[in-house]
């Protein structure tokens, strides 16, 4: 399997901390792991830190991960890597909105590391 | 945009026969899952003073409330360590980040577990109280669920507040 580059977004470094372990669990071989607490500071790492799949929080301070996404689907070179929302607003309409903003996973918290392995890995097509 | 002070949208009929067991139901599976710990409801009534630690999230549109959970610092500092693998006593203030995450994830995972309430419902990011020298006034009109746990031989009290 080869290297990845993650970006994990979310308002609680503890939950931050759990899905770099839950990403390392599912087998991925993580290259590097930058982690933001909201999505403005999320977009301001892309510039710099390029990365090969993002995991992002919904309900956050100061950029909510909806809009997080809507922002990287506007920027050429970060429309292509792959987002999986992991929140705890599971509402179908949640869902559906992140979906058509353009994420390609989603994962309700509380989770497990198993459940973190079936949605990750397919968007990376491993 | 829906803000946390509109509750205009259709509200869920507060049932605390029907609600009482989801929202035990949501805690222990918060636990099980995220802290491979199993709840037990306390058997007898706890000291409040046994809670310096509370965390609160606030929920608005088809349910408008407070979901809140309070335990001990060393109960907190378990939790996260559990949460993170690692000894409570090396856990810093990723105790209160712990605690306002498990409220969340509570009251998410609550809220799902109401038929058509989830999609009309939001969660606040949680905030943390810490001692307990301090007195809430609730403005929800008196619809109370309180569950107290036993967490590692401490009490942990889930509480929800709503508005009628």
């Amino acid at each position: 399997m080869s290297q990845v580059r993650a970006l994990i977004v979310d308002d609680s470094s503890v939950m931050r901390k759990i899905v770099e372990r839950s990403l390392r669990q599912a087998g991925l071989d993580l290259s590097s792991v930058i982690e933001a607490g909201n999505g403005a500071d999320a977009l301001g790492l892309l510039d710099t830190h390029p990365v090969d799949l993002i995991l992002s929080d919904i309900n956050m301070p100061v950029m909510d991960g909806l809009e997080f996404v809507r922002q990287i689907q506007t920027v050429e070179k970060l429309r292509g890597i792959p987002v999986v929302m992991i929140t705890t607003e599971g509402s179908e309409s949640n869902v559906v909105q992140a979906l058509s903003l353009g994420a390609k996973g989603y994962i309700r918290k509380p989770f497990t590391p198993d459940q973190v392995k079936e949605h990750v890995l397919p968007v990376l097509g491993l | 945009m829906t803000t946390f002070s509109e509750c205009s949208l259709p509200s869920a009929i507060f049932d605390r026969l029907t609600w009482t067991p989801l929202l035990e139901l949501s805690a222990r599976e918060v636990f099980d899952i995220m802290l491979g710990t199993n709840l037990r409801i306390l058997g007898s009534p706890a000291d409040a003073k046994d809670g310096e630690f509370t965390a609160l999230v606030g929920l608005a549109g088809s349910l408008c409330g407070v979901l809140s959970i309070r335990c001990t610092n060393q109960a907190a500092r378990i939790m996260a360590g559990k949460m993170l693998d690692m000894p409570p006593e090396e856990v810093d203030s990723d105790s209160w980040d712990a605690l306002g995450e498990i409220a969340n994830m509570i009251a998410g995972n609550f809220k799902g577990k109401l038929s058509g309430v989830g999609n009309h419902c939001m969660l606040s990011v949680p905030t943390i109280i810490v001692g307990t020298d301090y007195q809430s006034r609730s403005i929800t009109g008196g619809n109370l669920i309180e569950v107290i746990f036993d967490f590692e031989q401490k009490p942990l009290w889930v509480t929800l507040e709503l508005h009628e």
